[in-house]
């Protein structure tokens, strides 16, 4: 175990070799950092927004046009259930907060009751948010309760602020602080020059996805020229449809809302497409409308646009399918991550985009960043002091090598550095001084019961190695688990503290080990420095 | 040259009783976690402005003079409102920041009416920095949503879980409740720690309870580890002279880690402003715990159960009463 490996050696090289490799763009100039030649890394620490300042965006929740949409999509309600039901309607008039249904036949109005009544069940609250009355002859109200309609703004807000959330996050750990401000809108905020217009993409699309029936019975060309019938609309067709416009049945057969997973996949002329799984309802309804509509185009439309519309060959009752469309890699990515961050209730308006400083303001990260600088000198002079030049030097170089492999690490994998993020470095920085103290003083242990030099220092590191893997393994799969199930600010904090057991354990103990053995080697020591 | 290295100061050698004193021991936790839950829920956890949510306001002077971030922040700090935030922003009009102007996110304490204390806050920062506009005051949300903060504690369940499962695995089951123990009652009391101080809980806060959490559990495994080892080294050893043997020669490592930490958390404390301070003393306190758990609960919670040690001894398969067995 003490004598000098080769490949032991090798291992420390190779790691300060990373560790200036990566680490090393930090103590550039941006101008610098430009100028380096194209294999050489750039990337820098990503400081989260506590630390430094970043972009910062208002967004107004649009809730007068999610209130549009909803209320028209009552009105589609009544009129597909309506004619199932085969009631001859009248009108659809729309009114504060619903619609009112006009009965051709007032004969029929029971009828008609009984099947919109259909429609109110409980929603996902168990508490039903819409409401069926008469109200006259041939008239019917069907609107959202007063409840519904109070809370609908903020419930939006606060789903919104979720979907953002989730979406950001699927572009890495930004840890961008998102809050809710006032009655309608969002801050958001990321940290360092993330790309501002990539973060708009990414936040501005509701993700709307809808499969409907194209229309085959009606013309576009006479829709076009005003004839559209009222059960169709007319959609503008994505670059890639090959149709400037689409008429397709106003009916929704399923809905994003159904969506399970996406994923980026290839069609079988190996061309970049997006596969999708229906979770039980969606894949039956998708599977029921396929059955029935063989032979005929359906339209997969994403935020008012058709994107596909491709002929049913059969039944897809499997609940999954492709999307095929000219897409790079990039853009199938982005629209995967959209459709799994789920839809936005309603669009997000850009209010005000401007640049921030750090959370925390400069003057209280500079204390912070000197407090850290002298704790970390701090640990440096107690090991010295502990255990003298040579024993506690050792521990030094070690602990010098661990900050150098953590700022390269974090600079390569672009994790963000926040607060907390130094907390856990903290952690990291007690345990790497704990490995070596558990190795000296099992050294001296071995001493104590009368072991020569080369013996005890022998025993001390195979038993040490024990303890300090255990310790170790226990810390890492606690990281390891709160970066699979935490988000936002645990995510970061489980990724820096895994980061730093790594290179911890390897600083401390390789460092230990190399150093050791070839002082053995020069010296020959008869003492070993730090037993009584 | 005699005391220097300081190690060689450090006795090699410790006699302690730590099961002695144990009963006790247990009896002062146990105390003071019952105490440290009753204070969670009344008065109960200082909510910061991450979880609560409060009010926000742009702070603005005409373009080209400065507005002093540190004073705003002690002016207002003083309100006694708790956590403030203070941001610089770029101008509105021209999109540029030339640190005229901030955003000020501050507590309006429950039993307050805002406008009120918007007034309050306004009065404070022209009485700080000279005369300033005010404007976008409106209400903030908490920056931890509903399924931010589900998932977090899912995230600390399974962790907390597949912990117990690998020192169950790698040790006996009665470790991997001992461990556990252990963290529990180190997180229980710092969480005490922050209502007694009126420490505000934030994100940072929570950052501080993991790292607790880690070090704590680091702690233990050590002296476990000794432990299993001296459990196999002495077979006819009585159990809870094992455990002092064991805690014992664990000793000076124990305070050598404690003492380095503690002391990087001092430094974080005096020098790193407000925003670390509650921050570092959350922290030290959870180390200096979590190495007293480490001797007081983990060991102790073994002691009591009993452990298999081969079958030559029978005797050491039933638990000692704590303080009650007869020394040889």
């Amino acid at each position: 175990m003490i004598h000098l490996s080769r490949w032991k050696v090798i291992l420390l090289v190779l790691s300060l070799l990373f560790g200036v490799f990566f680490a090393y763009p930090n103590v550039l100039s941006p101008a610098q950092r430009e100028a380096l030649p194209g294999w050489l890394p750039k990337s820098t620490l990503n400081l989260g927004l506590d630390l430094q300042g970043g972009s910062y965006l208002l967004l107004e929740v649009d809730v007068p046009a999610m209130r549009e949409k909803r209320l028209t999509n009552l009105g589609e309600d009544a009129r597909t259930v309506l004619a199932e039901a085969q009631v001859a309607v009248n009108s659809i008039g729309r009114e504060e907060g619903g619609v009112i249904v006009t009965l051709a036949n007032p004969a029929q109005l029971d009828l008609a009751l009984t099947s919109m009544r259909a429609l109110v069940s409980g929603g996902t609250s168990g508490v039903a948010d819409r409401s069926v009355q008469r109200v006259g002859d041939n008239r019917i109200r069907y609107a959202f309760t007063d409840a519904a309609m109070n809370s609908m703004a903020s419930d939006a807000v606060t789903q919104s602020i979720e979907v953002v959330r989730r979406r950001i996050d699927s572009l890495g750990t930004r840890e961008p602080s998102i809050t809710r401000q006032g009655a309608d809108r969002i801050v958001v905020q990321a940290p360092g020059e993330s790309d501002p217009a990539q973060l708009e993409r990414v936040i501005g699309q509701t993700a709307q996805l809808t499969f409907q029936m194209v229309d085959i019975e009606n013309s576009v060309t006479e829709a076009l020229a005003g004839a559209v019938p009222p059960d169709s609309e007319l959609i503008p067709g994505s670059p890639d449809s090959g149709q400037a416009y689409f008429l397709v049945k106003r009916r929704v057969l399923v809905s994003g809302e159904n969506l399970t997973k996406a994923e980026v996949t290839a069609d079988q002329n190996n061309q970049t497409a997006i596969g999708f799984r229906f979770d039980g309802a969606g894949a039956r309804r998708f599977g029921e409308a396929t059955a029935a509509n063989i032979g005929k185009p359906f339209a997969i439309i994403l935020d008012g646009q058709v994107i596909s519309a491709p002929n049913i060959r059969s039944a897809i009752t499997g609940g999954s399918g492709i999307i095929e469309g000219s897409y790079t890699i990039q853009q199938a990515s982005e629209m995967v991550n959209l459709l799994n961050g789920g839809a936005l209730p309603a669009p997000l308006n850009v209010e005000e985009r401007r640049t921030v400083s750090a959370e925390l303001g400069d003057d209280a990260v500079n204390a912070g960043a000197l407090s850290t600088a002298i704790g970390f000198a701090i640990i440096l002079l107690f090991m010295i002091l502990a255990y003298g030049f040579l024993f506690g030097g050792i521990s030094v170089i070690g602990l010098l090598l661990n900050g150098l492999l953590i700022i390269a690490a974090m600079s390569f994998t672009q994790a963000t550095l926040t607060l907390p993020g130094i907390a856990g470095l903290i952690l990291t920085f007690a345990v790497a001084v704990d490995a070596n103290v558990l190795i000296y003083e099992r050294m001296r242990d071995e001493a104590r019961a009368g072991r020569s030099v080369i013996a005890s220092m022998d025993a001390g590191f195979n038993k040490a190695m024990g303890t300090i893997i255990d310790a170790n393994v226990t810390t890492l799969v606690a990281a390891a688990i709160m970066f699979i199930f935490g988000a936002g600010p645990v995510r970061g904090f489980a990724w820096t503290l895994s980061i730093g057991v790594f290179t911890s354990v390897l600083s401390s103990v390789l460092v230990a080990q190399v150093l050791l053995a070839y002082w053995l080697k020069v010296a020959k020591p008869k003492k070993l420095p730090i037993a009584e | 040259m005699r005391g220097w290295p300081l190690i060689r100061l450090l006795p090699q050698k410790t006699n302690f009783q730590f099961v002695k004193y144990a009963r006790y021991a247990a009896a002062l936790s146990v105390v003071l976690c019952t105490a440290a839950i009753v204070a969670c829920f009344y008065p109960g956890l200082t909510m910061g402005i991450d979880f609560r949510g409060g009010a926000s306001m742009e702070v603005s002077k005409p373009a080209g003079q400065v507005i002093e971030l540190d004073r705003v922040r002690s002016a207002v700090s003083e309100l006694g409102l708790g956590d403030v935030q203070v941001q610089g922003i770029a101008r509105r009009d021209t999109n540029i920041e030339d640190g005229s102007t901030a955003i000020l996110r501050f507590q309006v304490p429950e039993n307050q009416n805002q406008t009120a204390v918007v007034n309050q806050v306004e009065t404070a920062i022209s009485g700080a920095v000279g005369e300033v506009t005010y404007s976008g005051v409106s209400v903030v949300g908490s920056k931890v949503s509903g399924e931010l903060f589900q998932s977090g504690l899912m995230a600390l369940g399974v962790a907390i879980i597949l912990m117990f499962a690998y020192i169950w695995f790698r040790f006996e089951p009665q470790f991997g409740f001992g461990a556990i123990a252990g963290l529990l009652h180190d997180v229980i009391l710092t969480f005490g720690l922050l209502v007694l101080f009126k420490l505000e809980f934030s994100l940072t806060m929570v950052a501080a309870i993991l790292t607790v959490i880690g070090y704590s559990m680091n702690d233990t495994v050590v002296v476990f580890d000794r432990l299993r080892e001296n459990l196999r080294k002495y077979k006819t050893m009585p159990l809870r002279e094992v455990i002092d043997l064991s805690l014992n020669e664990t000793l000076s490592r124990t305070i050598i880690t404690g003492i380095t930490a503690v002391m990087v958390l001092a430094a974080l404390a005096v020098y790193g402003g407000e925003a670390l301070f509650g921050f570092s003393i959350a922290l030290m306190f959870g180390i200096i715990v979590g190495t007293y758990s480490s001797i007081y609960v983990g060991a102790p919670i073994i002691l009591l159960w009993g452990v298999k040690r081969g079958n030559r001894d029978k005797e050491d398969l039933k638990p000692v009463k704590l303080g009650m067995a007869s020394r040889p």
